[in-house]
């Protein structure tokens, strides 16, 4: 897939990526082995039949990819841009032993994107079974299971509690990652299949409990919506954002556009970001658009990031500075931030993730101060306590999660949940195969 | 989706009350809690009190300071805002306390009249205490004699009432009284100044921070306050705090994030205000 020049890039909010050629794409197609036991799709979270679509691109039948993508999955363009392929789906591949995977993720993007572009594929819709089904929140998981319980005939409203539906994809991720017009008509295709969307509704509060508990079948996708703080000093400062901050002024509220738009944010000359994930990446990618100077601050190696090799390499690229194995100890500056302490940190034993557990270095020499004047911190989120806090039967984790048994069903025998709510922070896709998962127990629930 | 302005006016110098159909929130809203608005495509999301609810109506009161509650105020009845998100935050602590203050300063005073009812309700006695610059800046007074057992009302310029602070009528009121439970709600400054009347006798005080916030709903963390040296979330923990609690310095720094934005977002509006995108918020 080509991408656009880092010098280039880094002056827009465009998208990085510009995808597959048609001619690219049938190549590629060309390259499966169509294995008779597809290990692929036993990797993709939501089991689409891979080998399947791609014949079909091989053939040049992209209505008919189209179509099989559709039938297991309602988010392909969005899902072919940020799953992580390289775990799934093409990590499987067999061609990977000895020569590179199957573009699989690339191949499923031109797909979408070709959809877009010329023939809209609805899948069909059983005949209406007059069950009423709430799903409460419109990010990935709520708006797979939207689809799945829409196309299985039942009533679905959509309880969202913003003023836009996508949850994460419109608020967390980046459009240079994922455009949000793509979001868009993703999101528009699902409701096109009957379900409704309710914005500006907060589960528990514009909705009462028992209101809620009151529909045949509910399942919750709040995700993963409380920002965690490093707890160090300093961080109540002016100019500490947590990512899910910086980045919703920016993707939701169009922040880079003050004063075209009202919301403002501080752009920052230099700025540090803290954490090692994709959402680290992506907020420093958003700060170096906005032309600061952007210092990316992880406590593990380079090797040890958790973000995708790809987005890591995107941000090397785009003159991301990355300070590894450093740990920020203080914010400093008052009332405004104007430097962050941070201490170097040594790799110990091997933990619990079977990485080296770091552990800070002493003496003067092991700290450093970089001069800053924004610092976002990307460190994880815990499950948005809102809803679950109010249904005190409903059985949670240490961390707030939700719990649910291997069919997303929790202990509130109507109510079930998926996504970040249900496992912790994970992946878009995931929280999707979560959602199928549990959309097919709602299913049997109602059947009983 | 549009949220009709069903009645608009303005019920003291600059200070605005509109109601809102907005059913989802009217049906659900309690004492203490809040609406976050967007009037436009462009617009920010503001948190404000909800000041009364009925049928399917709710009531906010707003001063018009910035770009956004300017352009807020210049909407007439029959347009409407395009989002409007609630009830949000912790309804307050609503039971039996016995003898109750309701202090109101400036536009916070619009944020008593649902509180008074409903301790109304649960059995209290509730004396009103608003205060104000002066007589034009003062609302909702009428409504207040009717909610309250007891309405004082002072004025920093002795242009009506008392001349002082409600402060000033809270600490005589201690001496003379037994208080259970004391409301206080208005600009930070004014919270904090007040709210250490109660301090000597440690009655339990209540204030309503007002820091920036976007979402509402727990996810952004920048309205984060510390209380009793913890990190809490105005918009899903509080709104409502114990006053003695409160890092007030912290809040009214948070509150100054953004002063130079502020000021050329308004500097731009009153600029263009006629021909600004009027036409923008009618779509229903």
């Amino acid at each position: 897939m080509s991408k656009r020049d880092a010098a280039e890039r880094i002056l827009d909010f465009l998208e990085v990526d510009e995808g597959l050629s048609e001619v690219n794409a049938v190549l590629e197609a060309t390259r499966c082995m169509e294995c008779v036991r597809p290990a692929c799709v036993k990797g993709c979270p939501v089991n689409i039949d891979i080998p399947g679509f791609i014949s079909a691109i091989a053939k040049q039948d992209f209505k008919k990819a189209a179509e099989i993508i559709k039938s297991d999955n309602m988010l392909p363009a969005i899902c072919g841009r940020v799953c992580p392929q390289e775990t799934q789906c093409e990590g499987k591949c067999v061609l990977g032993v000895k020569e590179k995977p199957v573009r699989i993720g690339a191949l499923e993007r031109f797909i979408a994107d070709w959809e877009r572009k010329n023939e809209i594929v609805t899948p069909k819709t059983k005949k209406p079974t007059g069950k009423r089904i709430a799903v409460v929140g419109s990010g990935p998981a709520g708006i797979t299971a939207a689809a799945e319980l829409s196309r299985s005939g039942h009533s679905v409203t959509i309880f969202e509690s913003l003023h836009a539906p996508g949850g994460v994809l419109t608020y967390g991720i980046p459009s240079f990652r994922l455009p949000k017009d793509i979001v868009k008509t993703e999101i528009d295709q699902v409701l096109s299949l009957g379900a409704e969307l309710k914005l500006n509704h907060i589960v528990g509060r514009s909705v009462s409990v028992d209101n809620f508990l009151a529909y045949d079948a509910v399942f919750l996708g709040t995700g993963a919506g409380l920002p965690s703080f490093m707890g160090i000093e300093g961080e109540n400062l002016n100019g500490v954002y947590s990512a899910n901050e910086f980045l919703t002024r920016v993707n939701l509220m169009h922040a880079d556009r003050f004063p075209d738009y009202d919301t403002p944010v501080l752009k920052g000359q230099k700025v540090a970001v803290v954490g090692g994930g994709n959402v680290a990446m992506d907020s420093a990618r958003v700060a170096r658009r906005m032309g600061a100077e952007v210092y990316l601050i992880y406590r593990r190696r380079e090797e040890d990031l958790p973000a995708r090799e790809a987005e890591v390499a995107n941000a090397v690229e785009e003159g991301i500075s990355f300070y590894c194995c450093a740990n920020p100890v203080r914010i400093i500056g008052g009332p405004s931030v104007t430097g962050i302490e941070c201490v170097r940190m040594n790799m110990g034993v091997l933990d619990e993730s079977k990485r080296p557990c770091p552990v800070p270095m002493t003496g003067d020499d092991a700290k450093f101060t970089l001069d800053v004047d924004v610092v976002v911190e990307a460190i994880g989120q815990s499950p948005n306590p809102l809803l679950v806090s109010l249904i005190p039967s409903l059985k949670r984790g240490k961390r707030g999660n939700v719990i649910v048994d291997e069919n997303g069903q929790t202990s509130i025998p109507n109510v079930f949940a998926g996504g970040d709510i249900a496992t912790g922070a994970a992946t878009v896709i995931e929280a999707m195969g979560n959602a199928k998962k549990a959309s097919s127990a709602i299913n049997e629930y109602l059947n009983q | 989706m549009a949220y009709k302005i069903e009645k608009a006016s303005e019920i003291a110098d600059n200070i605005f009350e509109f109601w809102i159909k907005a059913p989802h929130v009217s049906k659900n809203a309690q004492a203490g809690q809040f609406v976050v608005i967007r009037i436009d495509e462009k617009g920010e999301r503001i948190p404000l009190t909800i000041s009364a609810a009925k049928d399917d109506l709710i009531r906010i009161v707003f001063m018009a300071v910035g770009k956004t509650t300017k352009f807020l105020s210049s909407l007439k009845e029959g347009e409407s805002v395009l989002d409007v998100a609630g009830p949000l935050g912790q309804p307050g602590e609503l039971k039996k306390w016995g003898n109750c203050v309701l202090i109101g300063g400036g536009v916070g005073i619009a944020c008593l009249p649902i509180l008074a009812k409903a301790l109304k309700e649960q059995g209290n006695q509730v004396t009103g205490i608003i205060g104000a610059r002066n007589e034009n800046l003062l609302l909702l007074s009428d409504e207040l004699e009717q909610d309250c057992d007891e309405l004082v009302i002072c004025t920093d310029d002795g242009s009506r009432g008392f001349h002082g602070f409600p402060a000033d009528i809270l600490k005589k009121k201690l001496e003379d009284e037994k208080i259970d439970c004391v409301w206080i709600i208005g600009p930070a400054i004014m919270m904090k100044i007040t709210s250490m009347a109660t301090i000597p006798s440690k009655t339990k005080t209540f204030v309503s921070l007002n820091p920036i916030m976007v979402d509402g709903t727990g996810m952004c963390g920048s309205c984060r306050v510390s209380v009793g040296g913890e990190t809490k979330f105005a918009c899903v923990d509080g709104p409502e705090f114990d006053a003695h609690l409160v890092d007030w310095d912290e809040l009214m720094n948070r509150q100054r994030i953004y002063p130079s934005q502020e000021k050329e977002s308004l500097d731009n509006f009153n600029e263009h205000h006629h021909h600004c995108r009027c036409g923008e918020h009618h779509h229903e």
